[in-house]
C-alpha cells in the first residue's frame, strides 16, 4: 500500500499566506498529506479552517506560498500556468458545491467540456463517453437538456459525470451535497462511492456533514490551517 | 468547429438581448459609414463628370515664349517686358499625336486648332472661339455627339456646330448660315449643322466647332494645331502624367487638376472631413463593442472560472472573447450594409432632378460591403482586446467563488 507509484497526491510542508508584511494572514501552516490511488477521503473542519484554500491548492487553481505538491508524481512547482492548466485538465476532476455547469450548453456538452477544452474540437468519441457517463448517473433521458433546465440534484449528477469524463486520478468535491435535500444528497454520495469502487478513482471530499464523513474511508480534520486528526474509519 | 468558436457563439446566443443590441449598434454605425461613402463618391463622381463635360483631362500647348535680352552689359539698365503670346502651332503634332496614342494611360488624343474670331449674322456680332477638330477623335475626349440638342455632329468644309447659347444670341437654327471672321480679316461662311449643350453656359455661348482645315485657314495656322487634348483612363493620374508629358515634349501640359485647382481642393477637403467623421463613428462603435464585452466578462466570471478549472488555457479564454468581438462586428456590418442599401434606394427615390431623373446615380458596390465587413470584424476584434485580456487573467479561484 505504501508504494510511491500509487501516490496520487503528495503534499509536503505546504504553507499558504495572503498579503505580506503586517497584513499577512497565514491560512495554512505546513500541511503534509498523501493520498493513495483508490482512497475515498473526507476533509472536515470548521469554516475558516483553510479547507477551501487547501482544495484550491490541490486543484492547481492556486499556488502555495511554500512547500511541495505532487500530482501523480509530477511536481507542480516546476510548471508554468499553461503546464498547470494541462495537468489540471488531465488529472483532476472537480465537483463544486453549486454544481457550476455552463448554462449555455446541454447536459451532454457540459460533461464533454473537459475533453472539448483539451482536444480543441468536438468529436463523436467524447460525446459517446459523455453519454455513457450520463447513463451511469441516471440521466439518460436528459442529455440534450440545457443545463439550467435541470433540477439541483440532476445538475449535481451532471457535474459528477463531468468530473469523471477525463478518467482523472483525483476527484475533488467541495461540499458536493451541501445544496441538496437529504434524499438527493444520499443519491449523489452513493454515486461518488460507486465510481470509487468501480474505477478506483481517488476522491477527496470536503464536507461539513459528519454523517457523510463517517461514510468515507478516511477522515482528515483541519483546524486553523493544521491537520489535527487523520484516521481511517472503521468499516461498518 | 473549434472549441473557441462554439463557446463564443453559445455565449452570444445566450446573451441574446445584449448581442442583438450591440449588433444593431454596430449596424447603425456601419450603415452611416457605408451610406456616407457611397453618397460622397457618387456626388464627387457626378461633380467631376459635370466639370469635365467640356474640358479635356490634359491640354497640351506650345511652350510659352519668353523674352530674352539680346545683350546686356553692366552699363545698360535692362528692363524685360514680358512677351505677349501669339497663336502658334505645335511642332510636328502628327508625330506627337501618334506617339501619345500608344501610351497605355491615354484613352484618346485629339488635336485642336482654336483661336478667337467673331460670329456675324445679320446685325448680331459675337466674339467666339473657333475650335477646329477631327470630330471622331474629339468626340472621344469630350462627348460632343451625345450633347447635341439638334442636328448632328458634322464639321465638313463649310459646316459648323455651335452652342445653344450662341444660337439664341444670334437667333440661328440648324441649317442657317453663319459668317466667321478672324482678326486679320480672313473670313468664312458656314452652315450650322448642329447645336450642342455642354452644360456650361460660357462654353455654350463661345465655342464654334468647325473642321480642322476650316479652322487652320481661318486662323492662319495652315497645317498646324494650337493644342492637343487628351483623355485619360484614370483621372487622378492627370497631374503626374501632365508633368511627364511636359518633361518629354517640352510643351506646356495643363491637367484638369491644375486648371480646376480650387474645385479639386474643395473635393479633397470634403473627403478629408468625411474621413474624420467616419473615423469617429468607427471609434464609437469600437467603444460600444468593448463596453458590452467588458460587462459580459464580469457576468461570465463564474463560467470563465469553471472553464479554467476544466483545463481551458488563458489563450483559449482570450480567443473566445476576441471571437465574440469579431462576430459582433461581422454581423453588425452585414446589417449595416443592408440598412445603407435601403437608405440609398430611398435616396434615389427622393432626390430627383426637376425633370424626374435621379439626381445622380449611386450604388453600394460589393467592394465597399466587403471592406465594411472586414473593417468592422477587425474593429470588433481590436475592441475585444482589453475584455479578452481581462477574461484570460481572471483568477479562477476568485471567479468560481463568485
Amino acid at each position: 500500500m505504501a508504494d510511491t507509484n500509487d501516490r496520487v497526491l503528495h503534499l509536503a510542508g505546504i504553507r499558504k499566506s495572503y498579503g505580506s508584511g503586517e497584513v499577512e494572514s497565514k491560512v495554512l501552516h505546513g500541511i503534509d498529506l498523501t493520498l493513495q490511488r483508490g482512497e475515498f477521503a473526507a476533509l472536515i473542519g470548521p469554516s475558516g479552517s483553510g479547507k477551501s484554500t487547501l482544495l484550491n491548492l490541490i486543484g492547481l487553481l492556486d499556488r502555495p506560498t511554500s512547500g511541495q505538491l505532487h500530482i501523480d508524481g509530477e511536481d507542480s512547482g516546476q510548471l508554468d500556468d499553461t503546464g498547470l492548466t494541462r495537468l489540471r485538465g488531465q488529472r483532476i476532476g472537480f465537483v463544486f458545491q453549486h454544481h457550476h455547469l455552463i448554462p449555455a450548453f446541454t447536459a451532454e456538452e457540459n460533461v464533454a467540456m473537459p475533453l472539448l477544452v483539451a482536444r480543441g474540437r468536438p468529436d463523436s468519441e467524447m460525446f459517446e463517453r459523455a453519454g455513457h457517463l450520463l447513463d451511469q448517473v441516471g440521466l439518460a433521458d436528459r442529455k440534450q437538456h440545457l443545463a439550467n433546465r435541470l433540477s439541483g440534484g440532476q445538475q449535481q449528477r451532471v457535474a459528477i459525470a463531468r468530473a469523471l469524463v477525463t478518467n482523472p486520478s483525483l476527484v475533488l468535491a467541495d461540499e458536493p451535497t451541501g445544496n441538496l435535500d437529504t434524499h438527493s444528497a444520499d443519491d449523489v454520495f452513493a454515486l461518488l462511492r460507486e465510481f470509487n469502487r468501480r474505477q478506483h478513482t481517488t476522491f477527496l471530499i470536503v464536507t461539513h456533514d459528519p454523517r457523510l464523513a463517517a461514510r468515507c474511508d478516511r477522515i482528515i480534520e483541519l483546524v486553523d490551517g493544521r491537520i489535527v486528526a487523520d484516521q481511517a474509519v472503521a468499516s461498518a | 468547429m473549434p472549441f473557441e468558436w462554439i463557446a463564443a457563439v453559445r455565449f452570444l446566443r445566450e446573451g441574446r438581448m445584449q448581442s442583438l443590441l450591440i449588433i444593431v449598434g454596430v449596424g447603425v454605425g456601419v450603415a452611416v459609414i457605408v451610406f456616407m461613402s457611397a453618397l460622397l463618391s457618387g456626388l464627387q463622381a457626378n461633380l467631376i463628370k459635370r466639370t469635365l463635360s467640356s474640358q479635356a483631362h490634359i491640354t497640351l500647348l506650345p511652350p510659352e515664349e519668353i523674352a530674352r535680352p539680346q545683350q546686356a552689359t553692366d552699363a545698360t539698365a535692362l528692363r524685360l517686358q514680358k512677351q505677349a503670346q501669339r497663336l502658334r502651332a505645335i511642332d510636328q503634332w502628327q508625330t506627337l499625336r501618334d506617339r501619345l496614342e500608344t501610351w497605355p494611360e491615354i484613352a484618346a488624343v485629339s488635336p485642336v486648332a482654336s483661336g478667337p474670331a467673331f460670329a456675324v449674322r445679320g446685325e448680331a456680332n459675337k466674339a467666339i472661339t473657333v475650335v477646329g477638330i477631327e470630330p471622331e477623335r474629339y468626340n472621344r475626349v469630350i462627348s460632343l455627339a451625345e450633347r447635341l440638342t439638334a442636328g448632328q455632329l458634322r464639321v465638313g468644309a463649310g459646316e459648323a456646330v455651335i452652342g445653344i447659347e450662341l444660337a439664341k444670341d444670334l437667333g440661328a437654327e440648324v441649317g442657317d448660315k453663319l459668317r466667321l471672321s478672324a482678326a486679320d480679316g480672313r473670313s468664312d461662311t458656314l452652315t450650322i449643322t448642329g447645336l450642342f449643350d455642354l452644360g456650361n453656359k460660357g462654353v455654350n455661348a463661345r465655342n464654334v466647332y468647325v473642321g480642322l482645315r476650316t479652322a487652320q485657314s481661318l486662323l492662319d495656322l495652315v497645317g498646324g494645331v494650337s493644342s492637343i487634348d487628351l483623355a485619360l483612363h484614370d483621372l487622378d493620374l492627370a497631374e503626374q502624367l501632365a508633368r511627364r508629358i511636359a518633361g518629354e515634349t517640352g510643351l506646356t501640359a495643363d491637367s484638369w487638376i491644375k486648371t480646376n485647382a480650387q474645385f479639386v481642393t474643395a473635393l479633397t477637403s470634403q473627403r478629408v472631413s468625411s474621413n474624420v467623421i467616419r473615423f469617429f463613428i468607427a471609434l464609437s462603435v469600437a467603444f460600444g463593442i468593448a463596453s458590452v464585452l467588458v460587462v459580459s466578462v464580469i457576468q461570465r466570471g463564474k463560467e470563465i472560472g469553471i472553464l479554467r478549472a476544466m483545463g481551458a488555457t488563458q489563450a483559449q479564454m482570450r480567443r473566445i472573447f476576441l471571437l465574440q468581438g469579431g462576430i459582433v462586428g461581422f454581423f453588425g456590418s452585414l446589417l449595416g450594409s443592408a440598412l445603407a442599401w435601403s437608405f440609398l434606394m430611398l435616396w434615389q427615390l427622393l432626390a430627383r432632378n426637376p425633370d424626374g431623373t435621379p439626381m445622380f446615380v449611386i450604388g453600394v458596390e460589393p467592394g465597399l460591403v466587403a471592406l465594411a465587413a472586414g473593417g468592422a470584424s477587425l474593429v470588433g476584434i481590436l475592441s475585444a482586446l482589453l475584455p479578452a485580456r481581462r477574461a484570460a487573467q481572471l483568477d479562477p479561484v476568485v471567479a468560481i467563488r463568485g
